[in-house]
């Protein structure tokens, strides 16, 4: 006899996918109530709560009340697990100085009880859509910090990555840009995060929402949501905190100011900076 | 002695030779001392890269490197990038003096055809004439600059690299030097990676080679991030066949055979180059890589 669990697994048709929050609590709250809006229940987090954005103990109060399922990313793992940097996969030493910045700051300002509640979070997160896999994780399957961007992740390379997994549905974040790309029946997702634009001098956030496509070869289709939110009050709460300039200024201008070297050269080229 | 042996990753990177060990300078620095009668590799044809291109292929191979000696003198290689990037990202690493204004527009055509990155490596060795063209080769540093111009104005970003030549502590303002040179000539956000000197080839003439004790023992690697390391993921193809990285090219102890899915076999770390990749990472990939180096105090 199915239990009820199944039941609800053979419902699920859609479903909203969050990437890194960055302590944006304000475009997190934003971004569930339009989820809601638009009758979706199930919403995922792909990680990275902190980094960047003020006071990050305001973010778990918000996924808790919409009970947001979140996947472990390299700075919740770091956080959780008392790590002494975010493990974000930078090499240039001007993105690990902001790096650095950013991630003593949350460090300190994290309570023990969510450092714990992070600490326990999932690397990976499978559920099915519309009779599809659904793998979802943080920077690639293999590696919790692996940088997928759309540029420098070729078709070959997913296959790999689809095979590995089994899935038909691969979605993850942590590079900040959100893309996607059908192949032959397997859809990868790049959700883009929430914590700050999108480097196109536009002050939204965005989110992805999956839905059962029966008429796609995947099976399941993707569209990349975009929303506006407060974010002068972000920005306002971000100097009281003394936060770095340059964050600011990313958030009020939509262009990306810092941990930039770590962009490909086609993606740089489309920012100011 | 007993060797560190590295279990092999997944193979991510590979790079190809084309340019063997010719080029059109002759650094003082070089590793594998290339220069314009250095024939000891010779020029790759794009025929003798498509089987290695369809090995990559199956094996899901994530980025590609073109370098040599000097990629520019192959007369195919717009083609083979062109090719290369129907299958993935490629790096093409050059010293820039080759690159002319007509080239750099057929290379923005090619880039812009497909979904991905064209990056290239203009590798220079000081941020003005005197410095550079001391290692480099009298009139080297204002062709570079050139080079550079050129694809600026065709919109790419290029990675300016440079050899740390200088004392560390001229470290700021070589970098700042570098940083000013290159915006008063109108590339606005510079890309830079400052690679550390590899103690072979003509540099190990120029200033001396490794120490006995400079080599990777089978402790430090206890508790090492192997995938800080090249090799873990990486392999080089020259018209000879496989080698385990870029910088050991002309190591007979470097070639492992013709196939790269029978190539990612444990490897023992026995060279000495192999300790400079130990203290600074992945020294030949387009990230920079100075972040091991800080964290061992370096």
């Amino acid at each position: 006899m199915a239990a009820p669990g199944d039941a609800k697994e053979r419902e699920r048709a859609r479903a909203a996918l969050i990437g890194g929050v960055y302590s944006n609590h304000v475009a997190l709250a934003e971004v569930l109530a339009d989820a809601r809006r638009r009758g979706i229940e199930e919403c995922y987090c792909l990680g990275d709560l902190g980094a960047f954005g003020p006071h990050p103990d305001r973010v778990f109060p918000i996924l808790l009340d919409y009970r947001v399922r979140v996947v472990q990313g390299n700075y919740d793992h770091s956080i959780g697990n008392r790590r002494d940097d975010c493990a974000c996969g930078y090499t240039d030493p001007r993105d690990n100085h902001f790096a650095r910045l950013s991630y003593r700051y949350t460090f300190d300002r994290t309570s023990d009880r969510w450092k714990d509640w992070l600490r326990d979070l999932p690397v990976r997160l499978d559920f099915s859509l519309g009779g599809k896999r659904v793998h979802l994780c943080h920077g690639s399957p293999r590696r919790t910090n692996e940088f997928l961007w759309e540029s420098t992740t070729p078709d070959p390379f997913l296959r790999k990555l689809f095979a590995a997994t089994g899935a038909d549905v691969i979605a993850c974040t942590h590079t900040g840009l959100h893309w996607q790309r059908e192949l032959e029946d397997k859809l990868f997702v790049n959700a883009g995060v929430i914590g700050r634009p999108e480097n196109d001098g536009t002050t939204e956030v965005g989110y992805t929402i999956i839905e059962a496509a029966p008429e796609r070869a995947a099976g399941v289709r993707a569209e990349h949501v975009r929303v506006a939110y407060d974010h002068a009050r972000l920005a306002a709460e971000m100097r009281e905190e003394n936060l770095p300039a340059e964050f600011i200024a990313t958030i009020e201008t939509g262009w990306w100011t810092s941990c930039l070297e770590i962009l490909p050269g086609k993606e740089r080229a489309r920012g100011r900076f | 002695m007993t060797a560190a042996l590295l279990p092999p990753g997944e193979l991510d990177t590979l790079w190809f030779q084309v340019g063997g060990t010719l080029c059109n300078l002759a650094c003082e620095h070089c590793f594998i001392s290339c220069s314009p009668e250095n024939e000891s590799l010779p020029l790759m044809t794009l025929a003798e890269i498509e089987p290695y291109l369809a090995e990559a292929e199956a094996l899901g191979v994530k980025e590609y490197y073109l370098t040599g000696g000097e990629p520019f003198i192959v007369k195919e290689l717009e083609a083979i990038v062109a090719r290369i990037l129907r299958q993935g990202p490629v790096s093409v690493l050059t010293n820039g003096t080759l690159v002319t204004q007509a080239r750099a527009a057929r290379y923005a055509q090619i880039a812009a055809a497909v979904p991905y990155t064209l990056e290239f490596r203009v590798s220079i060795d000081g941020f003005d004439a005197a410095s550079n063209d001391a290692i480099r080769g009298a009139g080297s540093f204002e062709k570079a600059m050139r080079g550079v111009a050129a694809l600026v104005e065709r919109g790419f970003l290029p990675i300016i690299t440079a050899t740390q030549v200088w004392e560390p502590e001229r470290d700021g303002e070589v970098v700042g030097g570098f940083f000013r040179e290159l915006r008063a000539r109108g590339y606005a956000r510079p890309r830079l990676k400052i690679l550390p000197r590899l103690k072979i080839g003509a540099e190990e003439k120029r200033t001396g080679g490794y120490a006995a004790e400079e080599r990777i023992t089978p402790e430090m690697m206890e508790g090492y991030d192997a995938a800080q390391l090249l090799c873990h993921s990486a392999r080089m193809v020259s018209r000879r066949g496989v080698h385990v990285c870029p910088i050991l090219v002309e190591d007979p102890r470097g070639f492992l055979g013709r196939s790269l899915a029978r190539s990612m076999v444990p490897y023992p770390l026995e060279a000495q180059a192999c300790y400079t990749c130990y203290l600074y990472g992945a020294i030949c990939s387009n990230a920079s890589s100075r972040v091991a180096a800080d964290a061992a105090g370096y």
